[in-house]
């Protein structure tokens, strides 16, 4: 499979890349690790002029710990998450998450910005942003912007990304210290999209659930933030109740294709398993 | 579309070509530098037989283009033997053990090992079974493929004791 011909670019800056994007415009794209992009361009389903390769941008690489949250270069790629010390003890979802992304292979290419922008609603790490209430550092043509990746998503591929902006980090708010958390993905394969995965936040105090936040993996056109699941726990013991109400709620909201994971029915319940299991182990790390 | 000048190193070699920029590595390297040891299987980034070793990392060579790995150090299977031209251990322990049957996702599961033991010399079983989850064999059901690795990195931690 030889894709359609295109120019290279590797600016050494965010400032040149954001020019190149401006001078190219719709015919312009970025690449980070690229197991997302070369794939469709493989298949003629992208056909960019020009490839504006982000490899050798040094302000898009690496996690800075600015005190209330982690700021995380857009080039950071799945396998430096893994390996995070600070991320595992801070944020421990992002390295349990990066691990069930695909293979070694491309974990050591793919990137958490790659992963966020792409808008691919059967990326792992969206959903996971938006349990955790993260900001999406971008900048374009016109300055700087933040945005909230809870707002982020509007359909398949389609994001708040504006023509010629790049994301350039994702700032995750630190969860307080003694919160749970939990990535439940249920996926045929190594290497394969979710059938239906959930990401779960939560904190107890004194034996009740004080806070709680339910996202979802690969059931809709985007990852979908699930506030009445979220709310469906706060207030109680997280006891079995509890559980069924959330993920009640939870599927209720899921709109999986019908696809070779298998039909819609199928997957929705699936939504269902993963969002129980993910707050059941949330629930035992909360302490 | 013009073509690109593309320089790499290449199992410790310069190597100097003209590709055009969607030329993929996996391409270049057997079409440019006629090294074939790195196959193309599945061409979809799912089966690992295209692994090479790009900057310390494996990575599948048909998901990266060439102009990506400019000035890149890249090593392939036909870089892994040593430098006597005798077999590396993992090709002796693969032999050994008879690691394969057909041989086709060989080089890029013996490719694969070597980076998964440059940085973890002692895996575990599960380890292996993780570190090789991006390479698809379908003849020999892995167990002998772990077990070449498993024995390769006994031979190597004993090399590495005896040396010290």
């Amino acid at each position: 499979m030889i894709p359609a011909a295109f120019e290279y670019h590797r600016p050494a800056s965010l400032d040149d890349a954001v020019k190149l994007l401006a001078q190219f415009g719709d015919e312009a794209r970025v690449v980070a690790g690229g197991h997302s992009l070369i794939p469709m361009m493989k298949l003629r389903l992208a056909a960019p002029g020009h490839l504006v390769d982000l490899q050798a941008i040094g302000a898009l690489k690496g996690i800075k710990d600015t005190g209330g949250a982690f700021e995380i270069g857009a080039m950071v790629t799945q396998r430096e998450l893994i390996l995070s010390a600070e991320l595992a003890k801070g944020v421990p979802i992002l390295k349990e998450t990066a691990e069930q992304i695909a293979d070694p292979q491309v974990r050591y290419v793919g990137t958490l910005g790659g992963n966020v922008a792409n808008g691919d609603p059967g990326n792992d790490m969206p959903a996971v942003m938006m349990a955790l209430d993260a900001v999406y550092l971008v900048k374009g043509p016109g300055g700087a912007r933040e945005l909230k990746a809870r707002g982020f998503y509007h359909g398949a591929y389609a994001t708040a990304l504006k023509d010629g902006e790049i994301l350039t980090a994702i700032r995750v708010p630190k969860p307080p210290a003694h919160h749970g958390s939990a990535y439940q993905k249920q996926k045929r394969k190594i290497g394969d999209y979710a059938t239906a995965a959930a990401a779960v936040i939560l904190t107890v105090s004194g034996g009740k659930c004080t806070s709680a936040a339910v996202a979802l993996t690969n059931v809709g056109d985007t990852p979908l933030f699930a506030d009445a699941a979220g709310a469906a726990l706060v207030g109680t013991a997280l006891d079995a109740g509890a559980i069924d109400k959330a993920a009640k709620a939870a599927m209720a909201i899921a709109q999986p294709a019908r696809d070779a994971r298998g039909p819609v029915e199928f997957r929705r319940a699936v939504a269902g398993v993963m969002v129980r299991r993910a707050i059941e182990a949330a629930s035992k790390r909360a302490r | 579309m013009a073509k690109l000048h593309v320089t790499m190193t290449v199992n410790g070699a310069e190597v100097e070509a003209l590709a055009e920029p969607r030329t993929l590595l996996i391409h270049f390297l057997r079409e440019n530098l006629a090294l074939t040891g790195p196959h193309v299987g599945c061409d979809t980034s799912h089966c690992g037989a295209c692994t090479v070793d790009l900057n310390g990392k494996s990575v599948k060579s048909c998901t990266v283009f060439v102009a990506q790995a400019i000035g890149g150090t890249v090593k392939t299977i036909e870089g892994i033997a040593n430098a006597d031209g005798s077999l590396h251990v993992l090709q002796e322990m693969f032999r050994e053990h008879h690691g394969l049957q057909c041989g086709f996702c060989t080089p890029g599961m013996i490719t694969r090992a070597y980076r998964l033991l440059q940085e973890t010399p002692n895996p575990t079983e599960a380890e292996i079974r993780a570190g090789i989850a991006g390479n698809l064999c379908r003849c020999t059901g892995y167990q002998n493929i772990v077990k070449a690795i498993r024995a390769a990195a006994d031979q190597l931690s004993s090399k590495k004791e005896a040396a010290e």
